[in-house]
């Protein structure tokens, strides 16, 4: 049932809602929202037969108890001539009725608590997924490959303003789904830039608050390929509604053919160690590299700081001599100095040229390109 | 020791009524218990109309996908503003005027026992309620965070967030002066004779709502001042930044938040342990129990606060405690639902509107008990959290839970309060229009919220349209049926049908029916004897 939705002037609107009141049992019929989403993980599975199972025992017990009701209020109307009795209280009935209601709990909460240690278990993970939620997008990181990015709602603006019709997936499409393989257990780590978000995929059973400053975590093993969609599912500001989340669920063959790809993009958009740099640039690049991770010690003049016996390097002789010792000495550190070896050759190159050429340095080797820090590496 | 108090509150009484102002100062200086209880039903009603017309502005929104009528960013204020104003506006003064009228007469008192309070208590409730109206018209709009207002989402908004917080603050003092008014006066104003296990069960009711009272609003005005001064003063009691924690502020806001709707529900029951009786010409079954009953869902409403946060990404100890804790409330509502089918049975019932609304609460509550109950259940709460699902459910029991048992305790008493009977045909119209329109607005969206409709959200996917029609009919039908039910109000104040005798229910058994209707301006000056 899609309708194409465009502006509505108030009689058409008036109009509309009888023809929806007459078109109830229509409604009811074409329906086919009646219950949970088809269930594509275990998780997801039991959630759906516990809510079943509750579901028919609260039924039971309601017809019970407002069966003994409606008797009562057909036979023991005043207008049939029903005279009332004057009793007001049976220990026994009372005890009873107070006992029955805690033995079905139990057998209600036996299944719920086994479901609550399942869906806690994050353990043995196959892979694992950072999820970040901001107002009004999420950010997907893969962990293990080093690749992420943002999932935004792709509808166009005009089909919510109601100016061009609403496609099948309205407000439930991303320019860029989150993928995964099947048949994998994922871990989702959970967080949020500003507000609080709820990450929440109803067939795969999964919804976690997204909280700023900490990080929660759930998981997930879909054992069905399809695309499955879901929305933000905590108040987050104006734009709520609109932020869902769309996860595409591949075989792992094709899965491995995505990952390739995005860890090739991820190379390509990447710095060539290989590349020859002029010394202007490397020493541009190399001076915001030098502020973000070595100026915290070293000071941002060069100067560093006695009393925490951290060395000046204006005038030092490792600055001013052999390239090959500095970036040895940066690469494994030395001393209280760390290891900076996880920053790309291209940044520690240009940090090191920076440090040869500012303050009054003037290095015999003043340009040490990427290439060289790459071949210390090995 | 008591009927020396009497003889204090008797002679003041009869002071004031010497010299009393008329016209509009008759009502801003009152202290009759009787005055300040209409004051609270007109009050509350009012608010019901506001909060009423914020909701079909709502349902027109959500009356088919795409925006028409409301920007989401006043969306969010009017779902946030209804919440509120519903439950602290409209609910909990209905509850405060039912209180303020019928405990004196119940119990065999001349008065409240602290009248000049009783006055400051009502007369904080209109400035909290211009705050929070007019929170919609200042720069950045009204709060739009949900009536929850979670953090860090509420320390963004505007100005109309901090005037929320001071409408709660006020709201709230004028909960406590009220609680301990009603407690004070049922502890030491009852009639010689009346022990407090005869007292009739909506004192009792009353009595222990007023102890959650006084025990929960402190902890939501703590709540809200501390979103004050994280978002002015350069606190960080909710920030992790600053070394807070937002989920902080969800544990504090429902430790109030829990014994809150049962605050909302108790008085509810009160009336219904009323209506029941009357109509079935039976005493209430299990007077005892009843009372056991509404105490240890009191206890149990401080243990079970976390159920409303289940995916915050609680230890599976937590989940495992706060669900078997709210399971349990099952057992005394149940034993409440099961008495109450007792009294009825074997009785002589008949059919009035205030026992046709109490049966509507009876079936409805309960539905919405069991709905409860599914959400009790954590695995299946995850899917449920935060959707249509929780909105239907809370909407059966206090729409049809807490409203439709105060319709009931108008019609039940209103021949008391004006001395006219109302209009039985009226009633009945409003009784089947309300019960049908209800079900139409609210049964619908149990399917939204487990087809995955999430709640608070402006616009929705293309699958949800249906349900969200026939609820929008419904609740515009319902909200239209409430014109009935002032009609016909208006029509017993006009003194339009028939004159009700001092006992118009032939079942009703408490004191005061033995007063004359309309019940005089002072009542019991000399207290009744209750063997």
């Amino acid at each position: 049932m899609i309708r194409n939705c465009r502006g509505s002037a108030p009689p058409r609107f008036i109009g509309r809602a009888l023809a929806a009141l007459g078109a109830l049992p229509a409604a009811a019929l074409a329906a086919p929202a009646w219950n949970f989403q088809t269930p594509v993980t275990p998780i997801a599975r039991e959630q759906f037969d516990l809510h079943l199972y509750i579901f028919w025992i609260c039924v039971v017990i309601f017809i019970g108890v407002f069966g003994v009701l409606f008797y009562s209020l057909l036979k023991h109307r005043k207008s049939v001539g029903h005279q009332a009795a004057q009793f007001h209280e049976n220990t026994t009935v009372e005890v009873v009725w107070t006992v029955i209601p805690f033995l079905i709990l139990v057998f209600m909460a036996y299944p719920a608590s086994k479901t609550i240690l399942a869906l806690k278990d994050t353990s043995a993970p196959d892979m694992t997924i950072k999820v970040t939620g901001y107002q009004w997008k999420w950010n997907y990181d893969y962990i293990e490959d080093g690749f992420g990015f943002y999932s935004t709602l792709a509808t166009p603006f005009d089909q919510i303003e109601n100016r061009a019709p609403k496609d099948e997936n309205y407000l439930l499409e991303v320019d860029h789904p989150l993928v995964v393989p099947v048949d994998t257990k994922v871990r989702v780590l959970i967080t949020a830039g500003d507000v609080i978000h709820s990450w929440w995929v109803p067939a795969f059973g999964v919804k976690q608050d997204a909280i700023p400053g900490f990080v929660r975590d759930t998981w997930f093993k879909a054992d069905k390929v399809g695309t499955y969609r879901g929305q933000c599912a905590e108040l987050c500001g104006k734009d709520h509604g609109f932020m869902p989340v769309v996860v595409e669920v591949k075989s792992k063959d094709d899965y491995a053919k995505w990952s390739a790809e995005q860890k090739k993009a991820l190379a390509a958009a990447a710095d060539d160690p290989h590349k020859l740099w002029d010394q202007g640039a490397l020493v541009a690049r190399g001076e915001k590299v030098f502020n973000a991770n070595c100026a915290a010690c070293h000071q941002a003049s060069g100067t560093g700081n006695a009393a925490a016996k951290i060395p000046a390097l204006v005038g030092d002789a490792v600055v001013l001599g052999p390239a090959k010792a500095q970036i040895d000495i940066v690469l494994n550190g030395r001393n209280g100095m760390p290891s900076w070896k996880h920053l790309p050759d291209t940044d520690i190159a240009a940090a090191i040229t920076y440090t040869r050429n500012s303050w009054g340095n003037k290095a015999g080797e003043g340009l040490v390109q990427p290439a060289a820090v790459e071949a210390e590496r090995k | 020791m008591s009927s020396v108090t009497h003889d204090d509150v008797l002679g003041h009484g009869h002071d004031a009524h010497h010299h009393h102002p008329t016209g509009l100062m008759r009502w801003v200086t009152t202290t009759n218990h009787k005055d300040i209880g209409t004051m609270y039903l007109w009050f509350s009603f009012i608010m019901f109309l506001v909060g009423g017309t914020m909701a079909m502005t709502i349902r027109s929104e959500l009356f088919e996908p795409g925006l028409q009528i409301v920007q989401p960013e006043f969306f969010n204020s009017l779902t946030t503003l209804h919440g509120l104003i519903m439950i602290f506006g409209a609910i909990m003064p209905a509850a405060v005027g039912f209180a303020n009228w019928q405990i004196p007469m119940m119990i065999g008192a001349p008065d409240m026992a602290f009248a000049r309070m009783n006055n400051w208590s009502f007369w904080l409730l209109p400035p909290a309620a211009v705050l929070l109206i007019g929170s919609l018209f200042v720069p950045g709009g009204g709060a739009a965070g949900g009536w929850t207002m979670y953090p860090p989402l509420s320390v963004q908004l505007g100005m109309g967030m901090d005037m929320t917080i001071f409408a709660v603050h006020i709201m709230g003092a004028s909960s406590i002066m009220g609680s301990i008014n009603i407690i004070t006066t049922i502890l030491n104003m009852r009639a010689p004779g009346m022990t407090l296990m005869k007292m009739p069960l909506f004192c009792w009711a009353w009595l222990i709502t007023a102890y959650l009272l006084i025990a929960v609003m402190p902890v939501l005005a703590g709540a809200v001042t501390m979103l004050l001064t994280d978002r002015h003063f350069g606190t960080s009691f909710f920030n992790a930044a600053g070394g807070g924690d937002p989920v902080l502020f969800q544990h504090v806001f429902w430790f109030f938040g829990h014994p809150e709707v049962y605050i909302l529900i108790l008085p509810a029951f009160g009336i219904i342990s009323e209506v029941i009786p009357t109509f079935s010409r039976k005493p209430l079954f299990g007077y005892a129990s009843m009372v056991y009953a509404l105490a240890a869902i009191a206890i149990l409403s401080f243990l079970v606060w976390a159920h409303h946060m289940f995916t915050v990404g609680m230890p599976t100890a937590g989940l495992l405690f706060f669900m078997y804790a709210t399971m349990l409330i099952a057992v005394p509502t149940g034993v409440k639902v099961f008495n109450w089918v007792a009294t009825m049975w074997r009785g002589s019932i008949t059919f009035e509107a205030p026992m046709l609304f109490a049966l509507g609460f009876l079936f409805l509550f309960t539905l919405g008990g069991f709905t409860g109950l599914v959400l009790a259940i954590v695995p299946v709460d995850v899917q449920l959290q935060d959707t249509y699902y929780v909105v239907a459910h809370f909407h059966y029991v206090m729409v049809a839970g807490s409203l439709f048992a105060f319709f009931s305790g108008v019609y039940y008493w209103i021949p008391k309060w004006t001395g006219t009977m109302y209009d039985e045909r009226i009633a009945k119209l409003h009784f089947w229009s309300s019960l049908i329109a209800f079900n139409v607005a609210f049964f619908p969206m149990h399917f939204l919220g487990l087809a995955g409709m999430p709640r608070r959200i402006p616009d929705y996917s293309q699958q949800f349209t249906d349900w969200n029609m026939v609820s929008s009919v419904g609740a515009f039908w319902f909200g239209l049926s409430q014109l009935i039910f002032l009609y016909a109000v208006l029509k017993c104040i006009a003194g339009n049908g028939v004159k009700a005798p001092a006992k118009p229910w032939e079942g009703g058994t408490t004191l005061e029916w033995t007063l004359p209707s309309p019940a005089p301006y002072h009542t019991f000056e000399t207290p009744p004897v209750v063997k």
